[in-house]
């Protein structure tokens, strides 16, 4: 595949880490000399010196015959101005990266009238992972597909749960909770359950459903969901503020700690809810003060990864709050793995990383009828999206009644904006998109799930 | 320094100079020249057990900048050492450093020679001869980079410090790709020169053999008299092939791509052609008196501007009669040299055109103290980098001439013989004036004045940089 990546920050630097590795014909575009040769000189990419909206330096870098653009420069109209000339200058996909909360609220005009294929707000991506965390303190991971619409959440069979010795059908028959169970992994084996599948102690379980069911299904087998009621959040930047936006939402009491006044009043105003504390966030007795020793969850997203690093440690020190930490620049990823940090969300990667995975996707889907493509569970198993375009001999039957090969299973259905977590009874339909996990054989199309 | 990868680099290297090694062999013994098909063949297995002994996986895969530069370095001293084997076990050229001397300036595309009677020769040791022009013109690891990944992205360093030109860049996003059109681009050139040669009436070998010193802007005959004994028509196609394998090869890949304003737009090329155009009709003026017909003058004039600005080297006329105007013409075409990222050595046109902007520029600052202005060069401005080490590239080349010079002077021969010689081998021209002249060689020179030419030779061919960096002590430290 053909791609330019405009911008050679640290997105730009880590795209093209990920993406060089793989077959791909990669031209990378700044207007910093210095930052190209950063990228050149360690892979095999081609670097243009120039401004990515030009159409100029767009032809010299093979637009033509481009299959992706990505703008990810520090400039939200910039990103945005470089996939219209691209647009205009042949039909590659694009993706920008767009973190203004003003145009955010628009994202889904622009990306329709713009005819940009993805635009990522690497603000929001971040708050989004931490919002899940503190969601689901328990969980292992969370994965999203379905452009978020569904998570798979992974989490670890107790001893003392109920899942313990349970048998998977009686998910659906007896505690009558609409989730999904995708794949097990009992140590390294990668298993696709059936119904006769049961559970034992050490299982990390993935499960597909919409966020509401989930918190059915745990209140339901007896796992305190344990979602987070408070949250404290020092720094009072964009993911910040998205994320207290959506924790209030949904109903957790959220503290910020910002330093700086006007910030405070402008936050204040944007979230009404939240209680805005003007104050030294690195100050342990206002911490202390403002009640950290009894918080659930606890999110360091100063400016300053050090700074972050060091609440995070205290936090641990004194609550028994999930610790979520913002990293943003440094990369001593071996060093932070060994002070027991809870978590660490890194923006940047973060970015990178979902733009990565649209990218091979958007490769496995053009030489197959796959729209999407995610690997799990370092690639020994596979999430599949197919979209059905027409009738066939697929369509309008009960899925009990079609003959489905072991090892797949179909994860759900969106119809329109609906999102189905099918059961025996559920049917395909024309214009569906289908998910589908598997492990072992390649699927191409639809039809290669069926038997034979 | 991570010396485990230059060791598997320099491996993979000797694997492949044992594969090169074969194509003599054949030849030899197609021609049934026993003694010279077993010399190359030995010579080929040597190459491999010591690639194959050498080939321990690195432990740590980086590829710096340095591990680039030492490598390559490394790597052509190694290949002219196991190179000039052959010369020596054929009995060719009995005496070692004869043979080092003639593989070295076969590789680094000089043409310069020690044999007073080349026909002496077997058809091995002449196919190989001129088969190291053809390997070293385009580069031995652009060749290797094309067929084997080796390592990753950062190949591209191993790239940069053989191609030669003030700043290297890829053509393709991909080493691999580009390396592969240049090589596609390079073999197509051949082919045709060998064909074109062919239709002109030369004998198969000769064609190939003049074609692979032509297209790699080498020079090494395979007549005692170079190419004065050949047709009007043939000297008029080797000019030809010359120039055109002077010309960046990215202009090629524009006409390739039909950008062929972009192709002409070039300055570097435009300043390359002006150059030759003006330098044949001054020569063409001055030497008008000597040759009977204005035709024969023009093409003398054309072949010798064409062989001496590409840095191929090639004879047709014994210079040395012409009047000195014309011979200082030629001698500062020899310092221009032929255009960056393309066969040819010298100092390159596109250093002279940034050099001469600079010295334009600097000029203006004199006048309007308070000027700012940007130098362009096909309308992008220059990098101040860009800029600093072509200063320093130039200042180096001058020490570096001036220094050899000197060492070479204990031979006690003549001011313009020393000069001369210095100048061909660091330019990779392979003839000068006086007791190096056409007609002479470099069989004059004491054993030590080979050597410090044969590292004239290669800091020429590898732009100085690289054989200078394997001086300096603190290049060979851990950190």
């Amino acid at each position: 595949m053909q791609i330019i990546i405009i911008g050679c920050g640290k997105v730009g630097y880590t795209l093209v880490n990920e993406l060089s590795g793989e077959d791909h014909n990669i031209v990378v575009i700044d207007i910093k000399e210095e930052r190209v040769r950063l990228i050149t000189d360690e892979f095999d990419a081609l670097g243009i010196v120039g401004n990515g909206a030009s159409n100029q330096i767009l032809k010299e870098a093979g637009i033509t015959h481009t299959d992706l653009l990505i703008a990810v420069t520090g400039s939200d109209e910039q990103n945005l101005l470089c996939c219209i000339i691209a647009k205009k200058a042949s039909n590659c996909k694009t993706i920008a990266s767009v973190r203004n909360p003003i145009y955010n609220s628009e994202t889904d005009f622009l990306r329709k009238e713009l005819d940009i294929a993805m635009i990522i707000n690497p603000d929001l991506a971040s708050s989004s992972e931490i919002a899940r965390i503190f969601q689901f303190p328990s969980a292992v991971k969370i994965d999203t597909f379905a452009k978020g619409r569904i998570e798979l959440l992974h989490f670890r069979v107790a001893k003392d749960s109920l899942l313990n010795n349970y048998d998977l059908i009686h998910i659906r028959n007896k505690l009558n909770c609409d989730v999904l169970v995708c794949m097990v992994k009992r140590r390294d084996e990668i298993i696709i359950p059936k119904g006769d599948f049961v559970f034992r102690e050490g299982d990390v379980i993935a499960i597909a459903s919409s966020p509401l069911k989930l918190h059915e299904f745990f209140r339901k087998i007896g796992i305190s969901t344990g979602r987070v009621q408070t949250a404290m959040i020092v720094g009072g930047g964009k993911i910040s503020y998205y994320l207290a936006k959506r924790l209030l939402a949904s109903g957790i009491n959220t503290k910020i700690i910002e330093l700086d006044v006007r910030r405070c009043e402008q936050l204040s105003d944007l979230l009404p809810n939240a209680m805005i504390i003007n104050g030294d966030g690195t100050d342990q007795r206002l911490l202390i003060q403002e009640g950290l020793e009894n918080v659930d969850g606890f999110a360091a997203l100063t400016g300053m990864d050090e700074e972050n690093i060091l609440l995070s440690l205290f936090a641990k020190h004194v609550s028994r709050a999930k610790v979520v930490t913002k990293i943003n620049r440094i990369t001593f990823s071996s060093v932070l793995s060994e002070l027991n940090l809870d978590s660490i969300t890194y923006p940047r990667l973060l970015t990178a990383d979902v733009i990565t995975k649209y990218a091979r996707s958007m490769n496995e889907s053009l030489d197959s009828n796959v729209e999407n493509l995610y690997k799990l569970e370092e690639g020994k198993a596979e999430a599949l999206e197919f979209y059905i375009k027409e009738d066939s001999a697929i369509t309008g039957i009960p899925l009990a009644d079609l003959k489905i090969k072991k090892n797949v299973l179909v994860c759900c259905i969106r119809r329109g904006s609906q999102i189905i977590i099918p059961g025996g009874q559920d049917e395909f339909l024309e214009e569906d998109s289908v998910v589908i996990v598997q492990s072992g054989s390649r699927l191409n199309d639809i039809m290669d799930i069926l038997e034979g | 320094m991570n010396f485990s990868i230059v060791r598997y680099i320099i491996s993979w290297l000797l694997k492949f100079e044992a594969l090169f090694l074969l194509l003599p062999c054949l030849v030899g013994f197609l021609h049934s020249e026993i003694r010279a098909t077993l010399a190359y063949l030995a010579t080929a297995l040597l190459c491999l057990l010591s690639g194959i002994l050498l080939q321990i996986k690195p432990t740590r895969k980086e590829l710096y900048a340095r591990e680039g530069i030492v490598s390559v370095a490394l790597s052509w001293i190694i290949m002219s050492i196991f190179g000039a084997i052959p010369y020596m076990l054929s009995g060719d050229i009995p005496n070692y450093v004869d043979a080092l001397f003639e593989t070295v300036s076969g590789f680094t595309t000089t043409g310069a020679t020690i044999l007073s009677d080349v026909e002496a020769l077997s058809y091995a040791s002449l196919f190989w001869r001129s088969f190291t022009i053809w390997l070293g013109g385009m580069g031995v690891f652009v060749l290797i980079l094309a067929i084997h990944p080796l390592m990753g992205g950062s190949t591209m360093n191993l790239m940069r410090a053989e191609s030669p030109g003030p700043s290297v860049s890829k053509l393709l996003p991909k080493v691999k790709d580009t390396a592969i059109i240049l090589y596609k681009l390079y073999i197509g050139f051949t082919v045709f020169g060998i064909v074109l040669l062919c239709i002109c009436g030369l004998p198969f070998f000769d064609s190939i053999t003049i074609a692979f010193g032509t297209i790699g802007t080498g020079g090494f005959g395979i007549k005692n008299t170079s190419m004065a004994d050949y047709s009007a028509l043939v000297q008029n196609v080797v000019t030809l092939l010359m120039i055109l394998s002077g010309i960046n090869f990215a202009f090629y890949f524009c006409l390739l791509h039909r950008q062929i304003k972009r192709a002409f737009s070039i300055e570097e090329v435009r300043f390359y052609l002006i150059i030759i155009v003006a330098a044949t009709i001054t020569i063409t003026l001055n030497i008008s008196h000597m040759y009977p017909t204005f035709g024969e003058t023009i093409q003398h004039a054309f072949f010798q501007v064409g062989s001496i600005i590409t840095t191929t080297g090639f004879s047709a006329v014994d210079v040395e009669v012409w009047p000195q105007f014309s011979k200082t013409i030629l001698l500062v075409l020899m310092f221009i040299g032929s255009c960056a990222g393309s066969t040819g050595g010298g100092i390159k046109v596109s250093r002279l055109l940034i050099l001469l902007k600079s010295f334009r520029k600097e000029l203006s600052t004199m006048i309007h103290p308070r000027l700012v202005k940007q130098i362009k060069i096909d309308g992008r401005n220059l990098s101040q980098e860009v800029l600093r080490t072509t200063n320093v590239f130039i200042a180096m080349y001058f020490i570096v001439l001036l220094f050899s010079m000197l060492l070479i002077s204990v031979d006690n021969l003549s001011f313009t013989t020393n000069f001369t010689a210095v100048v061909a081998a660091l330019n990779n021209i392979g003839t000068g004036y006086e007791l190096i002249g056409p007609t002479e060689n470099f069989s004059v020179y004491s054993a030590f004045s080979k050597f410090i030419l044969m590292f004239d030779m290669l800091a020429g061919r590898l732009e100085l940089f690289p054989m200078l960096i394997i001086l300096v002590p603190s290049c060979w430290k851990r950190y």
